[in-house]
């Protein structure tokens, strides 16, 4: 069976990359540098997921207001900036998003 | 914010927390599904592809490639390219985790995707001293599993009747939920400094094949923010590191 061939070696690669760092990184004594560098993980990658969904939705930069994913985006780092309140974020943003997306069509 | 420090407590409030998440990977489920057994994939394949990886864009990369007639060994090596992000999930997680048993991260981090570390890696730096905030994880986790493998499975079955549920828009969930999770983060200027690099280079190196770019990206930021820090002479001690180790310490 070719396709579970296909699976199987996906799964063992998929597993490989994951589960080594979390399980072997936090028994190990990590250097200052490498424990100050860890630090910044969440806000880069994050950061580098939410850039290009909201500025080229479909692939290419899009910097019209009927992107809504742009002034929802907008609206929704005001709001976490002011409240830092996760939920009333989600909440407004896609909001805002939806509104803007039933008002352009 | 879960106030009960019980294992139960802290399950739930990592399913809750993860709802944003999972009404967003709704759309992506049911169209892998869909998308898989019309690239030739059999049902059952596309089913387990979704119970043994749980890797959604390897998934769909690796189907579309499989329609090509692309060989095996090329599909499972851009499976691990696309997947390489995870490693700096792990890396990231791994103080919080490190006195859990192997029962406890062999599942933790075969169940690690881009939503769990989102969520998971905010209740971990959060100050409180509970200490069953690996059963948030869980509950984080096992909702996403629950979440893909049902709505592959409705893709699988149903998945022509929804044709236009990639327009609905479900993804900005997990946008707006990782914006509200950033931006609280840049409160000091390296930070700042990491986000908008990470974010510049995500955009620029957007066209790279495999995710390439969000790699590149989160590199670039990570040493941007190094940077910052050491141009302005400041060098913060990894706070959040040494309180966990501090509370790992305690309680032993």
């Amino acid at each position: 069976m070719d396709e579970w061939l296909l699976i199987l070696g996906m799964a063992l690669v998929t597993f490989g990359v994951r589960y080594p760092m979390l399980a072997v990184i936090g028994r190990l004594r990590l250097p200052d540098t490498a424990l100050r560098a860890l630090r910044y993980v969440p806000a880069a990658v994050l950061t580098a997921i939410v850039v290009p969904a909201v500025l080229m939705p479909d692939g290419m930069l899009d910097l019209r207001l009927e992107n809504a994913y742009l002034p929802g985006a907008v609206v929704a780092a005001l709001v976490a900036w002011c409240t830092k309140n996760l939920l009333l974020t989600i909440m407004v943003g896609m909001g805002a998003f939806l509104l803007l997306r039933a008002l352009t069509g | 914010m879960g106030t009960s420090f019980t294992r139960r407590g802290e399950f739930w409030s990592g399913v809750k927390d993860t709802l944003p998440m999972i009404v967003g990977g709704i759309p992506f489920g049911i169209i892998f599904g869909a998308v898989a057994v019309t690239s030739g994939l059999s049902p059952a394949a596309t089913l387990g592809m979704s119970l043994l990886v749980f890797a959604g864009s390897a998934q769909f990369i690796g189907a579309g490639l499989f329609a090509q007639g692309v060989g095996s060994a090329v599909i499972v090596l851009t499976t691990f390219v696309v997947n390489l992000r995870h490693a700096l999930y792990g890396a990231s997680l791994a103080p919080y985790v490190r006195r859990l048993s192997h029962r406890w991260l062999l599942p933790l981090g075969f169940w690690l995707t881009d939503e769990t570390y989102a969520i998971v890696i905010r209740r971990y730096q959060q100050p409180d001293e509970s200490p069953y905030k690996h059963w948030y994880h869980l509950g984080s986790s096992v909702a996403m599993y629950s979440d893909w493998q049902l709505s592959t499975l409705v893709g699988v079955v149903a998945g022509q009747q929804f044709k236009g549920l990639a327009d609905l828009g479900l993804d900005f969930a997990m946008v707006v939920t990782f914006i509200g999770i950033v931006v609280p983060l840049l409160i000091s200027r390296p930070m700042l400094v990491c986000a908008i690099t990470a974010g510049g280079v995500a955009a620029l190196a957007n066209g790279l094949p495999h995710k390439l770019g969000l790699m590149a990206a989160a590199l670039a930021g990570i040493a941007a923010g190094l940077a910052a820090e050491r141009l302005a002479g400041r060098r913060e001690p990894a706070y959040e590191m040494q309180a966990a180790a501090e509370a790992e310490r305690k309680r032993a």
